[in-house]
């Protein structure tokens, strides 16, 4: 059954997604561009568990007043499969990417009944010059570095109710109106708090299927949903498709995945098919494999 | 509900133990009972309705008042609640405390907060020397919790002191900080000679220049994310020190006659 909206035709389907460990942090700098900086480094290269270990983006920009040390700063979120990888995910990013980048400073961006260590795993750095800061049940680190000090919490907050694969299937008539679909469901799932849509600009073009005709390889591209191989396949797609981009979204909640979703769906609708999408769908394995899943019938604006 | 409230009838002759008085030992008492409790003072116990009034109310919020430089050990190991006391207390108020919030109006003796571990102490006035030191014999001093002392303190602040905060909005005395195995001191105004004194670990924040030791390093000025931090942690108990600690600070390394690992930053004068 088709429900249109606005000339959007939008399936009957909906979007599986999976239970994930997921953290936060917190990073300042002395200019809003440096903590931004700090964040893109160390959320580059995590668009999708299969391949980076972790997903994880920038959840929101705050300004001094928002922040632990006053100074401008963006909250990002992290989301892994495991606790022992998200553990190690963490680590090896706010190492390589927060602990170098100018300026910065780190802190817990989430409270969880579990922590994961933060500047506990990295105050070794400092090689016996780093100091340790209590204050109530607070905990941080002072590293020593070249500009100064590195400030990192000792610890932060582990999530266990994370939701990782909300997703909106965005179909188009040209790869221009798809695009400018796709980016306004972004734009709009930017707003919404506690989710990020990890791939590139919040886009991903190669949405794939589980498993592939080749051995050991685990995910490999979704031939239905491809336009060049409409007529070779059991294609999913309209006749006038001509491009399927895909959003996928991770949450702290499953509420807020939700919330997501509805805000790109609302956003598709309101661009119209003209100048955006003609149809929406969403990515599932028949039910059976995630817990979550997301009815867009009952996320319509 | 209304304080449980104890109002001193005169001035005492000896000084008092008030260490039985504090939360969680009164807890599960009836009015009577508690106007019985023996409390010890000069050659002979005394009931503590002998020297006080009782209102009886919630002992999770005790209210002293009338005060007494012979009050002593106001709050000792008072683990949780509320205690004021409205006006002076004598020696070691807040010894051991771990918990809940004592408040004393007036002034302290020496060794107030002494061992203190957790919990938060309020000095409306000044208080002695050795805040929050060990006695004698004892490895370390405070280990926990918050103190401010919105006026003055003696010598030797925050002597041993191995773990938490102490503020100081008026001055401190000689030695401010000395021996200090980790924590943090920020006096506001200056203090005396040699404040830091075999510091090992553990940062002195002063708000006034002192006469340092030689055994402490000048590192240069700087503006520390680390004490911005801790400003908007200590705004909630002292404005004076949030702002302190929003200031640039020349740091001083040291002392290194011991550890060396410890520092002590003067604020600049903008």
């Amino acid at each position: 059954m088709l429900l249109t909206v606005r000339g959007v035709r939008i399936d009957d389907t909906f979007a599986e997604a999976f239970g994930m460990r997921a953290t936060a942090v917190i990073i300042t700098a002395d200019t809003a561009q440096w903590a931004r900086q700090a964040a893109l480094s160390m959320t580059g290269f995590a668009t999708s568990v299969i391949g980076c270990g972790c997903e994880a983006g920038i959840d929101r920009v705050l300004t001094g007043k928002q922040t632990q040390d006053g100074r401008p700063g963006v909250r990002v979120l992290l989301f892994a499969v495991s606790t022992a990888e998200l553990q190690k995910q963490l680590q090896t990013r706010v190492a390589q990417c927060l602990l170098t980048s100018p300026g910065s400073a780190c802190y817990a961006g989430i409270d969880g009944e579990e922590t994961l260590r933060l500047g506990n795993a990295l105050r070794y750095f400092g090689d016996g010059w780093q100091i340790s800061k209590r204050f109530g049940a607070k905990h941080f680190w002072r590293i020593p570095v070249m500009d100064g000090e590195f400030v990192c919490e000792a610890t932060t907050g582990l999530s266990k109710q994370a939701v990782g694969g909300g997703n909106l299937l965005i179909l188009g008539r040209t790869t221009d109106t798809t695009r400018a679909a796709a980016e306004a469901a972004v734009a709009a799932i930017r707003k919404v708090p506690d989710v990020i849509a990890p791939f590139p600009g919040g886009v991903v073009r190669s949405g794939s299927k589980v498993g592939s005709k080749y051995k050991g390889v685990p995910a490999s591209t979704n031939e239905v949903y491809c336009p060049t191989l409409r007529g070779a396949v059991h294609s999913a797609l309209d006749p006038d498709t001509k491009s399927v981009l895909e959003i996928v979204v991770d949450g702290l909640t499953s509420t807020a995945v939700a919330s997501a979703m509805r805000a790109g769906i609302s956003a598709i609708v309101k661009l119209g098919p003209k100048r955006g999408a003609t149809r929406i769908s969403a990515g599932n394995y028949g039910g059976k494999l995630g817990p979550h899943h997301y009815h867009l019938r009952e996320l319509l604006p | 509900m209304r304080p449980l409230t104890l109002t001193l009838r005169e001035r005492l002759d000896d000084r008092l133990d008030l260490s039985p008085l504090v939360p969680h030992a009164l807890a599960g008492k009836t009015i009577r009972q508690i106007e019985r409790i023996e409390l010890q003072t000069g050659h002979r116990p005394i009931n503590l309705a002998d020297v006080f009034r009782v209102r009886a109310g919630d002992i999770e919020q005790i209210r002293i008042q009338g005060g007494c430089d012979r009050l002593d050990y106001v709050g000792q190991e008072m683990n949780s609640g509320e205690l004021i006391v409205e006006g002076n207390v004598g020696i070691q108020a807040g010894r051991l405390l771990s918990g809940g919030r004592l408040t004393v109006l007036g002034n302290t003796g020496p060794w107030a907060a002494s061992g203190m571990k957790a919990g938060v102490f309020e000095i409306r006035g000044t208080a002695g020397d050795r805040l929050g030191g060990p006695l004698a014999g004892e490895i370390a001093g405070m280990r926990g919790g918050i103190v401010v002392v919105r006026g003055s303190v003696g010598k030797r602040a925050g002597d041993r002191m191995r773990r938490g905060t102490i503020i100081i909005e008026g001055q401190a005395g000689d030695y401010a900080g000395s021996r200090m195995i980790a924590g943090t001191l920020i006096v506001r105004g200056s203090a005396g000679p040699l404040a830091g004194f075999l510091l090992k670990r553990g940062t002195i924040v002063l708000g006034g220049s002192s006469e340092l030791s030689p055994t402490f390093m000048d590192c240069g000025e700087y503006q520390l994310v680390a004490m911005r931090w801790l400003a908007a942690m200590v705004e909630p108990y002292s404005k004076a020190a949030a702002v302190l600690l929003r200031r640039s600070f020349a740091r001083f390394a040291g002392d290194m006659a011991v550890l060396g690992k410890g520092e002590i930053l003067v604020g600049s004068r903008n």
